[in-house]
């Protein structure tokens, strides 16, 4: 979206958030059951929004009506503040949304809206993190059917889903499922937890901040309220593990940028063939070399 | 011997029914379509016990509704009327007035069941192992490594190559496929074991196979089972006593032996008369 | 002494529903069989011999009389009428029966053919093939059958597995349908013998021999069967 545009308030009649106050009050009231029955996936009737199904309306949508002004949001794309769909979005709330703040900041933020990753820095009971979701049903690769998949998850059946995790063991002596890793809520519901990478799934567990999940294509929303375990499905026998990030003599690998060794690394190839990985959130990144840099300076 | 299932009154109508479907069919009136509503009368006033351990069987000609009967105990399929009661040690459960949670319970607990098409018994998008272990994980057992030792020791009891265990049941033959649906249903021990047409369209000595290897864990495990069959030689290898079905009633029951060599029925005595 | 085994006025007759036929087999048969002796039916042909063991066992529901039982804790049970269940424990417990014929399992072997009864009634597996290998030997059953399906045996081979069958699990009540009909005459001689000692032991028997001579031998009382009734009688008895 170009920066200088503005939408045409006053023409067009947008109320505050762009959703008309219906919208936003059928949500909320969606949210509370979702937040009550953790891990269920609430059906909402998902607005047609000014973007594409896919570009993270479902999560737009709960942030629209979550928002209000003296909040400050954050919007992130697998870790990053300046990608692409993070800027527009961002900038669609701050012309939709008038008096409220954005931040690329972690721990300024009221309201996260993220995609695909949870940020580094330790969320607190103040904050809200909002998860896009593109395939809100675990059991959708075991039962085709909705009406079947219903019972299953209400009777707490999710023996074909771990049919599909030890075929996988079988097949490839681990788990291999690197992102949605289906994950047990309050010892009842499997939910897909939105393509967030393993590494991610722990942090859902006693989370201090509300977690909630918002499918706008498949008109969805459903919650890990805060102090609520989160499971990932597992074998007793086979633990979970989360992504590796070792180098070939065992060591942990670090940022490349920030020197960091305790963050979620993104491989990047360069036109030489030759890897070197980079911390996956970016405000983390830029922090962790702000006190580098500050730490050389008072040395110097 | 212990009594392990009462059935009384098993009734099953598709189609809505009406005041006159009962009268208006079963094997005097030569039909089981009511012709005042067109519902089909697929069983009515069944009723039955079997013992622990006992094979009964079940026998009638296709839409004699012995299918129905199994379907409806082993919860596929909703009765219209009627009772059924598990005795399940000390405790007696009605079937047909437990939730669904319940049912399933039953089903991945305490009942197994062979279908005569595999396709409805075994998952064919996942290994052979993989459909004992779904079994085994639907009753709760969470240990990979204790799943693979029974899913291996199953199918090697049900003459399954356990180095086949990783391949999909596809890829299987019939009676192959057969042995893994048993390995499946006996994942759990269950007392009582529903077997529905399970030779039928094997080749004949894979079928004889199939019947020693059922008789023979009959007696190993002593697991009750209804065979359901329109087959009399099959009848007359497993079961003790036996039950005939037409148009959705049981015409008569009895004895193995006796329904086969002194049938009182005219039904019956035409079915013993045409077997080969 | 008392009876194991009392009969009183038992008929059978067939009634073919398609033909609208009624077939008499036996009528007002009356007789008693005793622990420790051997009752024989001899008559013609057609006579009902089989149908009276038939009904004792209830392969066949007999249409008229009394069969009353005396079990090993001394109840009577008329098994005219007992129920399926009470007739199945019987036969795994007190009553036993040899045919001419063999119905087995394709694959199992010889030995656990004749093991089978004893096995059914919670024996161990090696005690039952031990006793099953002492009976074969006795009644000339070469060695080198013993491990295979007796599917392929010669009639007199798939004979003398079958009484092996009848006669292992020593039934206090045992039917016997011309056991010895295809069987050489030194192999006669040998299940005479047994018979003999199993009667010794108290077994009641109930027999059908084929042969005068072996009634001769072994009956210790013998019931002669009438013909049968014509049928056209017993339609208008019917009718009555």
């Amino acid at each position: 979206m170009n920066p200088g545009y503005e939408l045409p308030q006053d023409e067009a009649g947008y109320s505050f958030g762009f959703l008309d106050e219906f919208a936003k009050r059928e949500i909320r009231r969606t949210l509370l059951k979702a937040i009550s029955i953790p891990g269920y996936q609430t059906p909402y009737a998902s607005r047609e929004m000014p973007m594409g199904r896919g570009f993270g309306t479902g999560g737009l949508q709960l942030t629209l009506s979550l928002i209000g002004p003296g909040d400050t949001l954050k919007v992130i794309d697998q870790g990053a503040d300046d990608s692409v769909n993070a800027v527009n979005l961002r900038h669609f709330v701050e012309l939709t949304c008038p008096g409220v703040d954005t931040t690329e900041r972690t721990h300024e933020a009221t309201l996260i809206q993220s995609r695909h990753r949870i940020p580094e820095r330790a969320l607190t009971e103040q904050q809200v993190l909002v998860l896009q979701v593109p395939y809100p049903d675990p059991l959708v690769i075991v039962e085709p059917s909705e009406a079947r998949r219903k019972v299953m998850h209400g009777e707490g059946d999710y023996s074909r889903l771990l049919t599909k995790l030890y075929e996988d063991i079988v097949q490839f002596d681990e788990i291999t499922i690197s992102h949605r890793y289906p994950t047990r809520i309050n010892g009842h519901y499997v939910i897909d937890p939105s393509p967030i990478p393993r590494y991610d799934v722990p942090r859902l567990h006693q989370s201090r901040a509300l977690v909630l999940l918002g499918a706008g294509r498949e008109k969805k929303i459903y919650a890990v309220p805060p102090y609520t375990d989160a499971m990932p499905l597992v074998f007793d026998d086979v633990p979970f593990r989360i992504e590796d990030f070792r180098d070939g003599q065992g060591h942990r690998r670090a940022c490349s940028r920030c020197g960091a060794t305790d963050s979620f690394l993104d491989e990047m190839i360069a036109d030489d063939g030759s890897k070197t990985w980079q911390c996956s959130d970016s405000d983390y990144c830029n922090e962790t070399l702000a006190t580098r840099t500050a730490q050389i300076e008072v040395t110097a | 011997m212990k009594k392990i299932l009462e059935v009384r009154g098993l009734s099953k109508i598709h189609g809505q029914g009406c005041a006159h479907c009962y009268e208006s069919t079963g094997p005097e009136m030569d039909t089981n379509l009511c012709p005042h509503c067109g519902s089909v009368v697929a069983a009515h006033g069944v009723s039955f016990e079997l013992h622990a351990g006992e094979i009964l069987g079940i026998m009638g000609e296709s839409g004699s509704g012995k299918s129905t009967v199994v379907k409806t105990l082993f919860f596929d399929d909703a009765p219209s009327a009627g009772e059924a009661v598990f005795f399940d040690g000390e405790q007696q459960r009605s079937l047909f007035a437990l939730n669904a949670a319940e049912q399933r319970w039953l089903r991945n607990h305490r009942f197994g069941m062979v279908y005569q098409n595999p396709h409805l018994g075994l998952n064919f998008n996942v290994s052979a192992g993989g459909n004992i272990a779904e079994r085994l994980l639907m009753s709760d057992l969470t240990h990979y490594g204790q799943i693979r030792e029974r899913a291996s020791m199953l199918l090697a009891r049900t003459e399954v190559l356990p180095e086949r265990m990783d391949e999909s049941p596809k890829q299987f033959s019939g009676g192959m496929q057969q042995r893994v649906q048993i390995a499946k249903a006996l994942a759990t021990q269950p007392p009582l074991l529903f077997l529905d047409e399970v030779t039928t369209g094997l080749d004949l000595s894979v079928q004889a196979r199939i019947l020693d290897l059922i008789l023979e864990i009959q007696q190993e495990l002593r697991t009750a089972m209804i065979v359901v069959t329109h087959d009399l030689g099959v009848i007359r290898l497993l079961a003790g006593r036996t039950l005939v079905m037409k148009y959705g009633r049981v015409i008569e029951s009895g004895l193995t032996d006796q329904i086969l060599e002194d049938p009182q029925h005219a039904y019956t005595q035409r079915l013993v008369a045409s077997a080969l | 002494m008392q009876a194991i085994l009392k009969i009183e006025g038992l008929s059978k007759h067939f009634q073919l529903h398609d033909q609208n036929k009624l077939i008499p087999s036996c009528a007002n048969v009356d007789m008693a069989v005793y622990s420790g002796a051997l009752s024989a039916l001899v008559g013609p042909t057609g006579a009902g011999k089989s149908s009276v063991l038939k009904c004792v066992y209830r392969t066949y529901l007999p249409s008229a009389g009394r069969m009353l039982f005396r079990d090993a804790a001394g109840h009577v049970t008329d098994l005219a009428q007992a129920s399926e269940y009470r007739m199945l424990e019987l036969r795994q417990s007190e009553i036993g029966f040899v045919t001419q014929f063999l119905h087995c399992l394709p694959r199992k072997s010889a030995l656990d053919v004749v093991a089978a009864p004893l096995v059914a009634r919670g024996d161990i597996l090696e005690n039952a093939q031990e006793k099953a290998r002492e009976l074969l030997r006795l009644l000339n059953v070469p060695e080198r059958l013993w491990a295979v399906p007796p599917a392929t045996f010669s009639g007199g081979e798939k004979q003398r597995v079958n009484l092996a069958r009848g006669l292992i699990a020593r039934p206090r009540l045992l039917l016997l349908d011309e056991p010895t009909a295809s069987l050489d005459p030194a192999t006669t001689d040998r299940v005479v013998d047994l018979l003999k000692v199993i009667k010794a032991e108290g077994v009641a028997m109930l027999a059908i021999f084929h042969h005068p001579e072996l009634v001769r031998r072994l009956a210790d009382r013998v019931v002669e069967l009438a013909p049968p009734v014509a049928v056209t009688d017993l339609l208008e008895n019917c009718a009555s």
